[in-house]
């Protein structure tokens, strides 16, 4: 059931675009280990700001 | 064969149910047939047509890594799991267009919309978004401009970029006349809708500063806060002070949302858009998935006809017949130029293996399809005689209950000035007539059937505003949205005969751009507002021929490609329906252009007008020459937009068969496919 609703709730997020932090954490430890990445804060205002910002296309009618 | 046989089984109750709804005459057809055609047919295409495109045509491999993969950076390229990246792509493919299509088109019955939505979304639409996340999938997720640049040269790639952005301008203009349609004279329903603006602003604050990134608690505020909001509005509608200060005409809404398009825009995106986006996407899927239990609970009978007398053109929602205008009226559902846009943008990037391409592309816009058939379904389930006054013009029904119930009665569909009365009543609004541009409709049919499931009839009003709410709320996103994207890219536009124009550190470039997209939308939202016929009847054509043309102009991309990789022999998958649009869009731009009916050509209407303005008469609608002058200025314009729309998509014609023939000339692929070894290497 918790399972069903991680899921629903990753689901809701990605409908509006907004980041999943684990996997920013895990790409970040796996791929640029030794930076500090952004905190849970920084990378929702960087991802509203690339999603909303209007170089994406905008959404359908 | 005996994996085939529960999809033998599906196609025959398709099969079934789809002869149920074709042959039945005289007597009421339950909605649930169309329901269970639509989804029958739609499986049975998922399962082997789109199956067939992935292994032949498009030849999928879920070894090859995706972009997610190559160029993992945890933002933009992120490998998303395939139920998740269904839902977004889903929510960014499905807005107003699939809704309100085929309510538009149900004046010609029921039975050729729901016709043209599965046919269309399985042979046009669903390829169309599926090739081109495909294409786009194998070269970084390039957008669709990009595309076109890469496969057929720079200048196809200038041409689509720029009709693309002039697609833009009108879907603007159009989504922004149908909240106009629905929000003129309503204080209940205008103060609904400006109430999410102090509310968005609210949520704007709390995501940014309070509570950063908490968008589930934020939205389920949001709610109670439109929930309250459309409670209240009944009080504030009929509050002597306050209801007269929330009832704007059409014209004054016009300019409101025209200011409101300008600042919206140019305002950071935390304080107003994004949270907006969050409820009314939220509030979008629930909407719909509660028509689609709504729908299933309530079996309703459909009580339009199946066809009706206006196939042969002369209808009073929108003026031609059925061929070719059904086809471009019912875009976004059946096959919609748009999504290439979107399946061209993120998500691509997000796509973990070639394997999920297909729920993706050809699954989200079956979804999609569905969506247009519950809107048909709502259309078709209200009286007749209701559809037609609230969809017909002022000036073919008149303004009062009266005028409206005999003119509707003798186009052959009978209905009483008190029914008229009663359903205006019932939702809460002081008038349903000439209520044009498909929202008011499909709110009336919303809140039938969601008052049957819940509330009953004293709920009616409450539905009705309900479904307004949310059909505004997210055309007003859109238009925020929109006129951002339009910036940039009119700003690319410009950046080709001003190089400095593309510059993003000085703000002048950008509020240029901004002004002279807004410009664009509004005058042709203005146009529409104060069009005598209802400005609907001029305005959805031409989007939907330019929607169309879109449409076309990806499916030839996809041609282009698959002669590229040489693959012609599986071309026909994309030359089918790409032919088909053609026709449709071509033969209805012409007609919009050249037919000598005042009522279907521009041209014709402007001469109508010029030569009795000539002579000194003033005909109606129009009431003084300066109103004359302004239809025949008004038809030029959209006749030179038609013209500009048949040249693009004629020269991307003219691109594509170079491309072909030229593919054809060589012995080996020239399709310009990334390597998954050189994106690594970057």
């Amino acid at each position: 059931m918790s399972a069903f609703l991680t899921r629903l709730r990753q689901i809701a997020r990605a409908m509006v675009g907004a980041p999943d932090y684990d996997a920013y954490l895990r790409h970040m430890r796996e791929h640029h280990p030794g930076t500090s990445p952004l905190s849970e804060t920084q990378l929702f205002r960087e991802r509203q700001e690339a999603r909303y910002g209007g170089k994406n296309g905008g959404k359908c009618c | 064969m005996a994996r085939h046989i529960p999809w033998i089984l599906i196609a025959i109750v398709g099969a079934v149910a789809l002869a149920v709804v074709a042959v039945s005459r005289g007597e009421a057809v339950n909605a649930l047939w169309i329901v269970v055609a639509a989804v029958s047919s739609f499986l049975v295409a998922y399962r082997y047509y789109a199956l067939y495109i992935a292994r032949h045509v498009m030849r999928l491999d879920p070894a090859q890594p995706t972009p997610a993969i190559r160029r993992a950076d945890g933002m933009d390229y992120v490998a998303t799991d395939r139920t998740v990246l269904f839902g977004h792509h889903f929510a960014a493919i499905a807005g107003a267009g699939p809704l309100v299509g085929p309510v538009l088109a149900a004046q010609m019955g029921y039975l050729p919309g729901t016709l043209w939505i599965i046919a269309g979304v399985v042979l046009a639409g669903a390829v169309q978004d599926f090739m081109v996340l495909f294409i786009s999938m194998r070269r970084d997720g390039k957008s669709l401009g990009e595309l076109i640049r890469m496969e057929m040269g720079q200048v196809a790639g200038t041409i689509a970029l720029f009709g693309a952005f002039m697609i833009m301008v009108i879907i603007l203009a159009v989504l922004a006349l149908i909240v106009v349609k629905a929000l003129a004279e309503s204080p209940w329903g205008m103060f609904t809708v400006a109430a999410t603006v102090p509310l968005a602003i609210f949520m704007g604050v709390y995501t940014r500063w309070i509570r950063p990134g908490r968008i589930g608690e934020v939205s389920v505020l949001g709610l109670v806060g439109l929930l309250a909001a459309i409670v209240y509005g009944q009080s504030i509608a009929q509050s002597p002070f306050w209801g007269p200060a929330f009832t704007f005409t059409p014209v004054q809404l016009c300019w409101i949302l025209i200011g409101y398009g300008a600042v919206a825009s140019v305002l950071p995106v935390w304080l107003l858009l994004a949270p907006r986006d969050y409820l009314s996407t939220f509030l979008k899927i629930g909407a719909i998935a509660a028509l689609a239990i709504g729908i299933v609970i309530m079996a309703p009978p459909l009580k339009m006809h199946a066809v009706t007398q206006f196939v042969d053109g002369g209808g009073p929602v929108w003026s031609g017949g059925l061929f070719p205008f059904l086809f471009i009226t019912i875009a976004c559902g059946a096959v919609s130029g748009f999504h290439a846009l979107i399946a061209s943008g993120t998500t691509p990037k997000l796509i973990a293996s070639e394997g999920d391409a297909r729920i993706i592309g050809y699954g989200a816009m079956l979804m999609e399809a569905f969506v247009a058939i519950m809107a048909l379904v709502g259309a078709s389930i209200l009286d007749p005689g209701i559809y037609f006054t609230m969809n017909s013009p002022a000036a073919v029904i008149g303004t009062d209950a009266a005028s409206a119930a005999a003119a509707v009665t003798s186009m052959g569909f009978p209905i009483s000035s008190d029914l008229i009365l009663q359903t205006a009543k019932d939702v809460g609004e002081h008038s349903i007539i000439s209520r044009a541009g498909g929202a008011p409709t499909l709110a009336v049919a919303m809140a039938e059937i969601f008052s049957h499931v819940v509330g009953g009839p004293a709920m009616k009003a409450f539905w009705y505003h309900f479904a307004i709410l949310f059909e505004a709320l997210f055309i007003l996103t859109a238009v925020d949205a929109g006129t951002r994207a339009g910036r940039f890219m009119l700003q690319d536009l410009i950046a080709l005969a001003v190089p400095g124009f593309k510059d993003t550190t000085s703000p002048i470039p950008g509020f240029v751009a901004t002004g002279l997209c807004v410009a664009a939308w509004g005058f042709f939202l203005h146009q529409g507002v104060t069009d005598p016929l209802g400005g609907v009847n001029t305005l959805w054509p031409v989007f939907g021929i330019s929607n169309q043309m879109l449409a076309a102009i990806a499916l030839m991309l996809a041609t282009a490609v698959l002669f590229r990789m040489k693959r012609d022999r599986y071309a026909w998958v994309t030359m089918a329906p790409t032919a088909w649009l053609l026709i449709c869009t071509v033969s209805a731009g012409w007609l919009k252009l050249f037919s000598a009916d005042a009522k279907i050509g521009f041209l014709a209407h402007a001469a109508k007008f010029s030569e009795a303005a000539g002579r000194g008469e003033v005909l109606a609608p129009a009431k003084s020459m300066a109103e004359m002058e302004k239809i025949v200025f008004n038809d030029r314009i959209d006749a030179a937009l038609c013209a500009i729309f048949l040249a693009v998509v004629l020269s991307l014609l003219f691109f594509t068969i170079r491309t072909c023939l030229a593919a054809r000339r060589t012995d080996r692929p020239t399709a310009q496919e990334i390597p998954a070894a050189m994106a690594a290497a970057e």
